[in-house]
């Protein structure tokens, strides 16, 4: 606990560094060492706690169901009408865990390997080994619950290769396992609701976190229906609020998706961790013309079985059923022999990138590639390929009006996931004490790019299986305290501030729609700071953002009142956030000096066009400190220290 | 967890829950499913004409009905215990089917779609149950009072069944009557003899084609037997 | 294409609400339903005009927080589709086309377009999950669930919660949504040990709510995940063999 790492890296001296607090000794041993280390909370003197969770995703759900089930007082809130709703829902693909059912060599630490691996070797070695410790439970804990996982003919679980793993430890519910886990997680959370250890509030939206005495102390909500902004406090506050892809407008996330909540917290003192690394998912439907405004994802585990391929030919303009083999370049099958068309989603991604910026695109934008099930369906037959992917195939068809049986699919990489967020300790507690951040919101466990089903198998840990025993170390300090109340100067203050700023979104009375920034915005994030990035482009997307920003606050026109239901004012706090998150990201990004995962950077990179890592300067997680609105943020550093996990460039050739 | 009181606690949620109040209607409306098919049975006895001694059949039919059990009872008594029998499933057939329709009238609120429905699922027979159910009630006591009691009837004579039917049916309106209430009563029983394996909770992928083909075989079957009656007598046939 | 729309508009929970009617003029065939209300609300912005109020999120058809009614069918007219992924090809140049919130009394407008499905969840909190606390599972092939089961278990879970059953029935029933609830818990061997006790606890919540199920089927039309009305005949099976108590006692 507590302990300051040796540091072994070329950065000032004066810079100021994190601790992660995570514990020492073998890895093995870590978690178990540090739980047995961690103060408990009687469970007599549980029910003296209040505890506030923001989100009702895969990871709010399960913790504040948790939470609920241990006994503390929780207050839920989710700004959606239903705790079902959160984004967690549309994950399809599956969810990872160390079980070995199929036998094929799997283990807690080829899990844990194979994440530290794939994050590009910039998360924590301790987090990801506990992630993988947990994730057999979670599958257990899921299964208990109900979630109807696939199964094999003898009824017991079954299990597929995906994204790219070479072992098959994925679990999976038809193309809704993202959906089937939140039901379980909501079903657990509306068990607690029932017994009245959890009180819900939806269509409620986090608008600030309160802090007293540095430390957080409440948040004010406001009530979405009604209008009305109140305040509530509680002995800690956790944040299970996802991801920030929609920064870039045009993503796989829900409309409503935000990073508002992260965001005020970080205002108020959270450290804001790697807000570059972001991840772009190959197999997206690609966007058919200027008014779209969201992609759709299809399941990776498509290119289990369809192959890639552009033609030769840029020019060749052939509908693609008459485009002979000799005449197609499966480029991943080419590039990378080993691992083709399963190579990581940043590799394939990138590799997509490269060949319609060649101008081999297809389609009518040329802004896609062929995902091709022909030679599956000739080996496998149509029937297995349905059974498979049914219904991905079904969406693909309601989305294009292509039948994708009979023409290969059109796929796209798309902004998807942020592996970037709140800085969290070993404990998952933010900079700011009392504040906690779990799920996609934090930034800890998936380094610089993230494996495929994993989201879902970190939010749950979190939420199930972390927080409820680590809360407890800040907790039993304040045994015996009330929260302070939400009459309390702090919060009178913080609400004020709130009502001010939505009646200042009212005053502007511009010209333009809150939605016309948000593309304007998103438009210059996934030019420069998509999945290709370069100082220049980043420093160009800086002075663009200011521009938006700056005529964001004179220009735009939100109608209505802030007295009831406005969905253009909740937007309008949404995107004034994004803008702000937005050029931190192209800051870290130029900071960032190297090619890791999800951030490619062009000064970096081999001669043959893949990512250069460099290890030596750049083996930190960037923590960002707010300070003021008028200064720009200071980095702050912890350092990574590989200790299991050989550092190597990732190959997949 | 749900809590019950008083007699809904007694009774259970058959009475209390709507799902209980269906599978009532279920269960009594497979009661007087096979009331209409054993009464059709009975009355197609009109056509079988008469025995050597000059009685027809179907008064012949009636009489042993009136002495049901022999001479283990009295004379009336088991048919009158059918009757009240028939009575009760009958009026807890309407009691569930308007307890529900009032629950569905307050469920539906004031404000009603503006555009018209685009019903893709439902049909005549299951959208018009409550107006079938009604005529057929008017109808059943149009019936008794034509056939059973008399008193709609000027020539009824108690006891001659077959003569009762052609001097009632002999009046093209009445005969009218009959054909129309049949056909409402069939859109009534095409859909109840399917819902009721529904409600019943009789539902199996293997098997649920088939309860689409017997509830209209049902129909049909009934309908073609009840308005032969009426037909063959204003074509002067019986 | 262009289209003329007729649209319910509706200030709040308790003001009087009415038709109005908007042009929609060059929109792309390509695009969803929701973006063609995205760019009347464009549109209304500039004007002057209050956006409509509409719910949505995923916009992939699995949130479950769209839908509305189309010229007098939910979702609009293809079937096993969520607003959110319907295509404005289904439509022709010049249409008119009405848009509907959902009505029922339990579901009522919270704005325009959106409405309070919120006794939905009133349903799964008197039974809907299993009680198992977090830790407390055994390894999770301690428990074979044939595969057939599994399916029909997955079939039911797949519901979105979009309250597309209840818009559809004449009745104003969610007997499609509990059964689909109940159901998917029922029919796996982890959700015998409540299976009556949840069974009996859902329908009833949910009758404090809804209308009864008179057996149309329209809401298996509207259904954008295709969920069978077998379910509704089998949480019927159930809640009737619940009240013989024997069942409850054994859980047989």
């Amino acid at each position: 606990m507590g302990l300051i790492r040796k540091m072994n890296m070329d950065q000032e001296q004066t810079e100021p560094f994190l601790s992660s607090g995570e514990p020492s000794g073998p890895i093995e041993t870590r978690w178990d060492n540090h739980r047995f280390a961690t103060k408990l909370v009687n469970p007599a003197n549980k029910r003296k706690y209040e505890i506030i969770v923001i989100g009702t995703g895969l990871a709010g759900a399960s913790a504040a169901a948790t939470f609920g089930e241990l006994g503390y007082r929780v207050k839920a809130f989710t700004f959606h009408d239903s705790a079902r709703r959160a984004h967690s829902i549309a994950a399809q693909g599956g969810i990872n865990a160390a079980k070995n059912y199929p036998n094929d060599g799997d283990s807690i630490y080829r899990l844990f390997y194979d994440t530290v691996k794939g994050g590009d070797y910039r998360s924590r070695e301790s987090n990801v080994y506990r992630l993988a410790q947990v994730s057999n439970e979670i599958v257990d804990q899921a299964t208990a619950q109900g979630v109807p996982f696939a199964r094999e003919y003898g009824g017991l679980l079954d299990n597929r290769s995906f994204g790219g793993a070479q072992v098959s430890r994925t679990f999976y519910a038809r193309g809704q396992t993202g959906q089937q886990l939140l039901l379980g997680a909501y079903q657990s959370l509306s068990r607690q609701v029932s017994a009245g250890t959890v009180e819900l509030h939806t269509r409620s939206e986090m608008l600030e976190i309160v802090v007293k005495d540095d430390r957080a102390v409440g948040v004010v909500m406001r009530d979405l229906t009604t209008g009305e902004v109140s305040s509530h406090s509680a002995h800690a506050v956790v944040l299970a609020t996802g991801g920030y892809s929609n920064v870039f407008y045009l993503s796989t996330n829900a409309m409503a998706s935000n990073t508002t909540a992260i965001w005020r917290a970080h205002r108020k003192g959270a450290y804001f961790a790697n807000p570059c690394y972001t991840q772009i998912h190959p197999t997206c439907i690609p966007a058919s013309d200027e008014h779209q405004s969201k992609l759709t994802l299809m399941s990776e585990s498509l290119r289990n079985d369809g192959r890639i391929w552009v033609p030769l030919d840029p020019e060749d303009a052939r509908p693609p059923n008459d485009i002979p083999q000799a005449e197609r370049d499966y480029y991943l099958e080419r590039q990378y022999p080993a691992f083709g068309n399963l190579v990581p989603r940043d590799v394939a991604s990138r590799a997509a990138m490269r060949m319609i910026d060649e101008n081999r695109g297809v389609g009518p934008l040329k802004n896609g590639v062929y995902l091709d099930f022909k030679s599956a369906i000739d080996r496998l037959g149509k029937n297995r390929i349905e059974e498979r992917y049914g219904n991905l195939f079904e969406m693909y068809e309601r989305i294009t009006d292509e039948n994708p049986y009979e023409v290969p699919m059109r796929i796209y990489p798309a902004p998807h996931y942020t592996m970037g967020g709140l800085w969290v300790d070993y404990n998952l507690m933010t900079s700011v004490p009392g504040l906690y951040s779990i799920g996609e919101a934090n930034f800890s466990d998936h380094g610089a790019n993230r494996l495929g089903a994993s989201a879902l198998m970190q939010g749950l840990a979190d939420g199930y299986f972390v927080l409820p025993y680590t809360i407890g170390q800040y907790l039993s300090d304040y045994l015996n305290t009330d929260p302070v109340a939400t009459d309390d100067d702090a919060f009178v203050e913080v609400e004020t501030e709130v009502k001010e700023r939505n009646a200042r979104f009212l005053a502007i009375g511009g010209t333009r729609s809150v939605d016309h920034f948000h593309r304007e915005l998103g438009k210059v994030m996934i030019e420069y700071c998509g999945l290709v990035r370069s100082r220049e482009g980043l420093e160009k997307a800086i002075s663009e953002i200011r521009t938006i920003k700056q005529e964001f606050w004179t220009d735009l026109r939100i109608l209505g009142d802030s007295d009831s239901l406005n969905q253009s004012l909740e937007r309008a706090g949404r995107v004034a956030d994004f803008i702000e998150l937005a050029e931190l990201m192209c800051r870290d990004a130029i900071d960032r000096e190297e090619s890791c995962g999800g951030h490619f950077r062009v000064e970096h990179q081999t001669n043959d066009g893949e990512a250069r890592r460099d290890d030596e300067n750049f083996s930190f997680v960037s923590a960002w400190e707010w300070t003021g609105e008028d200064t720009p943020q200071v980095r702050r550093t912890e350092p990574l220290e590989f200790e299991y996990v050989a550092l190597s460039q990732r190959s997949y050739k | 967890m749900h809590e019950r009181s008083g007699w809904r606690q007694w009774l259970g949620g058959f009475f209390s829950s709507s799902v209980g109040l269906k599978w009532i209607m279920a269960i009594t409306g497979i009661g007087l499913l096979g009331y209409v098919a054993a009464h059709l049975f009975g009355n197609l006895k009109v056509f079988t004409g008469m025995d050597a001694a000059g009685d027809y059949y179907i008064d012949l039919y009636s009489e042993a009905l009136w002495h049901l059990g022999g001479h283990l009872v009295p004379a009336g008594f088991l048919l009158t215990i059918l009757r009240v029998g028939l009575l009760s499933v009958f009026a807890l057939h309407i009691y569930a089917a308007y307890t529900l329709a009032s629950r569905n009238r307050r469920a539906k609120g004031q404000e009603r779609y503006d555009a018209s429905r685009n019903w893709a699922a439902s049909n005549y027979a299951s959208r018009t149950m409550k107006w079938g159910g009604t005529i057929i009630l008017l109808f059943v006591l149009f019936h008794l009072a034509d056939l059973t009691f008399g008193f709609a009837n000027p020539e009824f004579h108690h006891g001659d069944v077959y003569a009762n039917i052609i001097a009632s049916l002999e009046r093209w309106p009445v005969a009218i009557l009959y054909i129309v209430a049949n056909i409402a009563l069939v859109f009534h029983i095409y859909h109840g003899t399917w819902s009721l394996f529904q409600s019943l909770g009789s539902a199996s992928p293997k098997y649920n084609g088939l309860r689409r083909g017997f509830a209209a075989v049902f129909a049909w079957s009934i309908l073609v037997g009840n308005v032969s009656i009426p037909i063959a007598v204003l074509a002067g046939w019986v | 294409m262009d289209l003329s729309l007729k649209v319910w508009r509706q200030a709040g929970p308790d003001a009087v609400g009415g038709f109005k009617s908007y042009e929609a003029k060059g929109i792309s065939p390509e695009a969803s339903f929701l973006e063609m209300l995205d760019d009347v609300n464009e549109h209304l912005n500039e004007a002057g005009e209050d956006p409509i109020a509409f719910d949505h999120d995923c916009r992939e058809g699995i949130c479950g927080m769209c839908g509305v009614m189309i010229n007098g069918d939910p979702h609009g007219p293809q079937s096993g589709t969520a607003t959110c992924q319907l295509h404005m090809r289904k439509f022709n140049d010049g249409d008119s086309i009405t848009i509907e919130p959902w009505r029922a009394s339990s579901m009522p407008v919270i704005r325009d377009l959106i409405v309070d499905r919120s006794a939905f969840d009133r349903i799964i909190e008197a039974g809907g999950y299993i009680s198992i606390n977090t830790g407390a599972a055994p390894d999770a092939n301690i428990i074979a669930v044939p595969k057939e089961a599994a399916e029909a278990a997955m079939d039911a879970a797949s519901c979105i919660g979009c309250a597309a059953c209840v818009a559809a029935c004449p009745n104003s029933a969610a007997n499609l949504f509990t059964a689909a609830k109940i159901q998917h818990l029922n029919l796996l061997p982890q959700g015998q040990p409540e299976r009556f006790t949840r069974t009996v606890a859902m329908v009833e919540t949910m009758e404090e709510y809804f209308g009864s199920c008179t057996n149309h089927g329209e809401c298996e039309s509207a259904c954008p995940k295709n969920i069978s009305i077998d379910f509704i005949a089998w949480m019927n099976r159930d809640y009737v063999k619940a009240q013989f108590k024997t069942f409850q006692k054994t859980g047989q």
